[in-house]
């Protein structure tokens, strides 16, 4: 059987909006005051993509030497992948700590800018932070992950790995 | 949730994410509703009921980015610039509008690929499920925020084991200007 490459392209509203409605889906499912349950659901379902997104990304890709190599490959390639641009600046203390900042996240970048959504703003990081343990995962490594919105559509991700 | 939306900048235009991203996504998706629901018929509904909600945005993400297109007048015009534009900037493919009914009001999207499909394989515990239902559902949103009133349903879906996904659409009535509510 002939492998045929998929190169597709997706518009970014179109991910965002269903992002967005995945949310609303889960907040119905376990009701508002569940929000707790609703961000472990979104970093679980986020977390098998990861997993499965970086297995593709990092097909043909030698093994990493180093942790930091990973982080760097998650940072560049990987996120470039999946959001078309790459993680605006990575931080780490060079031992188990990592933290990248996205100034323009994808998923922040309809949502205004009042801090009407700020209380909000873990919601719609969970999924992506799943993304990230999924991802690390898949290259071995196990993470816990903590994000934060100081204003949209920044936001940044701290990585603890070697738990 | 409330949600408020800023309208989109010239730049973002062409912003893209992966494909596969999407599909993954998707995936994800429908399997969480699989779990949370009992019947495929249910699960349909929400797949459809939530592309609704994504179709009366994304309408206004493409009207703001065709300027230029004016109203349509004729059901023709409408099909065409759903494939060619509509399809084109958002899925990325432009399906074949084909099949039209003698009356002109009920035409087929025919899609040689589907991209919520690629990673997919349906289990035989689902025979009613129509994975890509939220396409029906973004199509029915979408339109009727321009005044049409339309049924989408599926008639081919190569996950299915047919040769191509067919898409089917009529439309009912031309809307008179009251606003729909948004289904929560």
């Amino acid at each position: 059987m002939s492998e045929v490459k998929v190169q597709g392209e997706v518009s970014q509203t179109l991910f965002e909006y269903l992002h967005m409605e995945i949310l609303s889906h889960l907040i119905e499912s376990y009701g508002n005051e569940k929000k707790g349950e609703v961000i472990s659901a979104l970093e679980a379902l986020g977390s098998r993509v990861g997993e499965s997104m970086m297995e593709r990304v990092s097909k043909d890709v030698p093994r990493f030497r180093t942790e930091l190599d990973a982080m760097i490959f998650l940072c560049k390639q990987f996120w470039t992948h999946m959001f078309n641009k790459q993680v605006d600046h990575l931080k780490t203390n060079n031992q188990d700590m990592f933290v990248l900042y996205d100034n323009n996240f994808r998923l922040l970048m309809h949502l205004s800018e009042s801090s009407q959504h700020q209380d909000k703003s873990p919601l719609f990081l969970a999924f992506t932070s799943g993304l990230i343990t999924g991802a690390l995962s898949n290259l071995g490594i196990k993470s816990r992950v903590t994000y934060e919105v100081p204003k949209m559509p920044q936001c940044f991700f701290q990585i603890k790995i070697n738990l | 949730m409330s949600r408020q939306y800023v309208g989109r900048s010239q730049s973002d235009r062409k912003v893209s994410v992966s494909g596969e991203l999407f599909a993954l996504t998707y995936g994800a998706l429908v399997a969480q509703l699989v779990k949370d629901y009992e019947t495929d018929d249910e699960i349909n509904k929400q797949l459809n009921k939530m592309g609704y909600n994504i179709g009366i945005r994304l309408i206004e993400d493409f009207l703001a980015r065709f300027p230029d297109i004016g109203r349509c007048y004729d059901l023709k015009s409408t099909a065409d610039i759903l494939a060619k534009q509509g399809f084109k900037t958002f899925l990325g493919i432009v399906p074949l509008v084909a099949n039209w009914n003698a009356k002109g009001d009920e035409f087929s999207l025919i899609l040689e690929y589907n991209p919520l499909c690629d990673f997919v394989e349906l289990s035989e515990d689902h025979p009613n499920l129509l994975y890509s239902n939220i396409i029906c559902g973004v199509l029915r949103g979408a339109l009727e925020m321009v005044q049409l009133d339309v049924d989408v349903w599926f008639v081919q879906d190569t996950l299915k084991g047919d040769d191509t996904t067919e898409i089917r659409l009529k439309l009912n009535k031309r809307l008179e200007d009251a606003v729909p509510a948004g289904e929560d």
